[in-house]
């Protein structure tokens, strides 16, 4: 059970990756993009890190899969905001 | 069967894209697109080498082939992007000169290949040490041969290292600083150095066992490094210049005196005696930890860090420096 419910929520996780990347293709600006790849990142990863957790089943791999997502998450949220701020001071010029 | 499949299938993705990427890397027009397009490849690689069941290269090529020598190339673009012209470096007789010895290079490497795989009745260099790693000291094949069977070529391996320190230090004072990074930057620099430290502390001792060892954990130790001196801190967390000189000749150091030492006591260089290896190669691979990581470190600062020697002209670092 918990199997099938993992590998829903892995699937559902990709196709977060699939939107996020075809956001990132088709979207007009940079601001619009980094909004599309930021929901990948946050929300696909934790789906999928959530899903594989469940398949394994082990408490051990569950909190290292949590750290990962958690590590991702610090990471891509400060990327994005300095991307965006480095954008906005490069139009202000 | 159904799995089989869909695994070659990945397989062959993983190919195309890695050949389809490496071209992109030497063939795009603009260098800074080149820059992340080697990056990109260099974190397939390192897919690759974990779908081949390579953990240990798989680790080294992520965090040296993919995460420094980004770092390095992006830090050479914000100095020197402006001046470089990629038309040069695509065409005239040094690029042709180039090209026809990569393809030289990977004939023979084809060749060599099918040539090994079509021998009936192989000596199989795995197979070898998996006879001998009781004697090791060690139970990672990897450090098995890095650090004891041919560990007269990793003291080389450091040696190379050192001269290329040497060469980085005679190209003149470090470049300037980055300005101080701001509170968001501030704040994940201040989680992420010490969470690497633990890392690369983690890799050395793990390496004994597991995939890891002085390679993966300097090269999370300069990671650390890079990101403070993104941060603003123009040393990048290197202690003072003596120390400095200590840290960067600790693994030959470790190297050449365990092995004087061996040899007085009657051995052979760097032929550990029954039973003392295990700690010969943690005493060796943690000073050689140290050794890699102020030399990728110094690497990234790209010249003299302040107090080694002469400084540049003019000491006020570039400010408003557009960070990338």
């Amino acid at each position: 059970m918990s199997d099938l419910i993992g590998l829903a929520l892995v699937l559902l996780g990709l196709t977060f990756f699939v939107a996020g990347s075809i956001g990132v293709l088709r979207l007009p600006d940079l601001h619009s993009r980094l909004h599309a790849l930021t929901k990948a990142d946050n929300l696909g990863l934790g789906l999928l890190c959530t899903g594989l957790a469940l398949i394994d089943g082990g408490v051990l791999n569950a909190v290292k899969l949590f750290l990962v997502w958690l590590l991702v998450l610090a990471a891509s949220a400060a990327a994005a905001h300095m991307i965006a701020q480095q954008a906005m001071r490069q139009e202000r010029k | 069967m159904m799995a089989t499949q869909l695994w070659q299938i990945t397989d062959l993705l993983l190919a195309l894209l890695a050949l389809g990427l490496g071209w992109a890397a030497v063939s795009s027009r603009d260098l800074k697109r080149s820059v992340v397009f080697f990056i990109a490849f260099g974190l397939l690689l390192a897919i690759i080498w974990a779908r081949l069941r390579a953990p240990d290269l798989a680790l080294a090529e992520a965090a040296i082939g993919a995460g420094l020598s980004g770092a390095l190339l992006l830090s050479a673009l914000r100095d020197e992007g402006e001046t470089a012209g990629v038309d040069d470096i695509q065409r005239g007789p040094i690029a042709a000169l180039l090209s026809l010895l990569s393809i030289g290079l990977a004939a023979a490497l084809a060749w060599v290949l099918v040539y090994t795989l079509g021998i009936a009745d192989p000596v199989r260099m795995a197979d070898e040490i998996a006879a001998q790693i009781s004697n090791s000291g060690v139970t990672n094949p990897v450090t098995a041969v890095l650090l004891n069977f041919r560990a007269y070529d990793t003291l080389l391996e450091l040696a190379v290292l050192l001269a290329a320190v040497l060469g980085i230090l005679a190209l003149g004072p470090a470049r300037p600083a980055y300005r101080a990074a701001g509170p968001l930057l501030d704040g994940l620099i201040r989680w992420l150095v010490p969470l690497l430290v633990l890392t690369a502390g983690y890799l050395l001792w793990a390496g004994a066992h597991a995939p890891g060892g002085a390679f993966q954990a300097g090269a999370m130790l300069a990671a650390a490094a890079v990101m403070l001196r993104l941060g603003g801190h123009p040393g990048a967390g290197l202690p003072g210049p003596p120390l400095q000189r200590l840290l960067l000749t600790a693994g030959i150091a470790a190297f050449a005196l365990v092995g004087i030492a061996l040899m007085a006591a009657g051995h052979a260089l760097l032929q550990y005696p029954a039973g003392w290896s295990g700690v010969l190669i943690l005493l060796i691979e943690t000073a050689a930890t140290l050794a890699i990581a102020t030399t990728l470190a110094m690497a990234y600062i790209g010249g003299r860090p302040v107090g080694w020697g002469p400084e540049a002209p003019t000491t006020k670092t570039v400010h408003n420096e557009e960070r990338n």
